[in-house]
């Protein structure tokens, strides 16, 4: 029988240890595939964050490193400055990327830092146990916001591309979401851009992907995918907020 | 004979660590290293090295990590307050066993202190300094010759133990001028091994992975103990120290660094006026010269600990000596730099005057 199926060669036989209806491993697997699609696979060196990916360090199958909470954009840089071969991807959820790690990532974009930024904003602090996030919503229940995200006294959720729009040495900026096969193929889409920008020395490409967490919302997973469409998105919009290359035309 | 220049102490560092091959500086502005970022920012370009001026410390030690695991000779330089930041990363690039320079040029504290010479760094660098169970290979130069030697044989003994390594100076040092003679052919960035741990792409190979965690239930504990093992061999092997007139000294000063170059001249005022006065200067801070001073404190009575601080390697003294001599201390914390004449006095104290 003809395989037509299977687990790409880009992740580890380990079995992954997410909870049912993450996104984790639905964006794990889309960057696996373009490892193997893109034939970079033997020359990239990923990044695990701190955060419930923190393992994913166990499951690209490529030289990886795991760095303190929100330095991935930094070592990223060190790796590539010190290996402009190699292929650097960093992989960061909203505490790491948009929280402790603000100035490196804002930095790192100032930069135009050669580097691909995968940003996993599922409007929580999943690893930790569901406290709030920087991109936890207005009225949002928490752990530490047992009532709702009290904007007076928790201020207000960072967009994060929005604000990345304004640096002006980006270079591609795009929010997707992984809650319907329609939005994971533009992802896988976005995400092959992303790599191939860093392949071309075109710079600082950050992929902000709207992910699942039915654990940390405290809802079932089928009602995690409704509720990106219906309210996470709102907030969030998809899209394509800075691409340079359309100036280059 | 090798070339010989007249240079400040912070661009005899940045020449020291260009010949040992190092073609990697990451580093923030702080007072009194700034000589360090100036002068290599120049000298990388010229030798085709990477130069990052960053956001933070915070950052540069992380750029170090990434750029240390993907297997350069790299370092950073800062003073006090810029490595309190660094201690997150360092902790991290010990746990995760990779080699890593950087130096110290202390300056004044706590907080943002001054920026005068100070040596009140000594426990942060030698007790570790961030979290977690480790030490950190630390060096004392006390010229600007040192201070272009040691970046080579501080790679050199971070790469062999796979550890981090610090030298300790201060703003004195770095920026009094000095001749240096360049000791050694430079080292070919090319011609150093890619280790068997770097991160390059896993071509033709098995992937690798560079972390500081395990959470398999008893596999960190099997890691540090292994960790210690090595320290064991470190602290046995590596315990560098300049003695001089100690064989027939009442009295042994111990410092190090600039305190060590002072105390020579108040060596040399004690001996002149027949006091048998004796100097150990600590290359090594971490492993500290304990071997030594342990025999030493068979026959020597007295020992006296000048450091630019309330008393920190007073307390390895007191550790190496068991106790057994009596210590005593002169101090100058917040900025001070000791002189000859007070320390001289206070030998005399001890004494009881000329002989």
């Amino acid at each position: 029988m003809k395989r037509i199926f299977g687990r790409p060669n880009g992740l580890t036989d380990i079995q992954q240890r997410y909870c049912p209806g993450c996104g984790h491993g639905i964006v794990h697997r889309l960057i696996a595939e373009l490892l193997v699609e893109l034939g970079i696979r033997e020359r990239t060196v990923g990044i695990a964050p701190v955060g419930c990916s923190v393992f994913a360090d166990e499951y690209f199958n490529c030289d990886m490193i795991q760095p303190p909470h929100g330095r991935g954009p930094a070592v990223a840089t060190g790796i590539k400055r010190s290996r402009p071969d190699c292929i650097v991807f960093s992989y960061q959820g909203d505490g790491d990327l948009a929280a402790i790690g603000t100035a490196e990532t804002i930095h790192a974009a100032a930069r135009n830092e050669n580097i691909v930024l995968i940003f996993i904003n599922n409007a929580i602090y999943g690893m930790t146990g569901g406290q709030l996030a920087p991109t936890t919503l207005p009225g949002m229940k928490s752990t530490t916001s047992v009532k709702g995200r009290d904007t007076v006294k928790q201020g207000l959720p960072l967009r994060v591309c929005e604000l990345l729009s304004k640096v002006d040495g980006a270079y591609y900026l795009v929010r997707t979401a992984v809650d319907t096969p329609k939005n994971i193929i533009k992802t896988k889409r976005v995400l092959k851009r992303a790599f191939q920008n860093q392949m071309e020395n075109k710079g600082f490409s950050l992929v902000e992907i709207l992910s699942m967490c039915p654990t940390g919302w405290g809802v079932s997973p089928v009602q995690a995918k409704k509720w990106i469409d219906e309210v996470m998105a709102k907030y969030y919009p998809l899209g394509v907020f800075l691409d340079r290359s359309e100036e280059e035309k | 004979m090798a070339e010989k220049k007249l240079m400040y102490g912070n661009h005899a560092t940045v020449e020291g660590v260009i010949a040992a091959g190092c073609r990697f500086f990451a580093g923030y502005p702080i007072t009194p290293q700034n000589e360090i970022p100036e002068y290599m920012s120049i000298r990388m370009n010229e030798e085709g090295g990477v130069f990052l001026q960053t956001e933070s410390e915070i950052a540069a030690i992380n750029m170090l990590f990434g750029a240390a695991a993907a297997g350069k000779r790299v370092m950073t330089s800062s003073s006090s307050p810029g490595i309190s930041l660094m201690q997150e990363g360092i902790s991290y690039i010990a746990g995760a066993d990779i080699p890593v320079l950087v130096v110290n040029v202390i300056r004044g504290g706590p907080g943002l202190g001054n920026i005068a010479p100070a040596q009140s760094d000594y426990y942060q660098a030698t007790r570790g300094g961030g979290h977690g169970d480790y030490f950190t290979i630390t060096l004392a130069p006390n010229s600007a010759q040192e201070l272009f030697e040691f970046p080579k044989l501080a790679f050199e003994l971070a790469e062999k133990y796979r550890n981090p390594a610090l030298i300790l100076t201060d703003g004195l040092l770095g920026q009094m001028m000095e001749p240096v003679e360049f000791s050694y052919d430079p080292v070919d960035p090319n011609s150093l091994p890619e280790p068997e741990w770097a991160l390059s792409g896993c071509n033709g190979r098995e992937r690798r992975v560079v972390r500081s965690y395990d959470l398999r239930i008893g596999k960190l504990e099997e890691w540090n103990w292994r960790r210690f093992k090595k320290y064991e061999e470190i602290k046995k092997k590596e315990q560098r120290f300049e003695a001089t007139g100690c064989d027939d000294a009442d009295l042994v000063i111990v410092a190090y660094g600039t305190c060590a170059r002072v105390s020579d001249a108040a060596v040399r005022m004690a001996r002149a006026s027949g006091l048998k006065v004796g100097l150990v200067r600590p290359i090594t801070l971490w492993p500290f010269p304990t071997d030594t001073l342990r025999s030493m404190a068979k026959k020597i009575e007295h020992f006296l600990v000048v450091e630019m601080s309330c008393g920190q390697m007073i307390d390895d003294v007191k550790l190496a000596t068991e106790f057994r001599s009596k210590i005593h201390f002169h101090g100058r914390p917040g900025g001070g730099v000791p002189n000859p004449p007070e320390i001289y006095e206070k030998i005399t104290g001890i004494l009881g005057g000329t002989k």
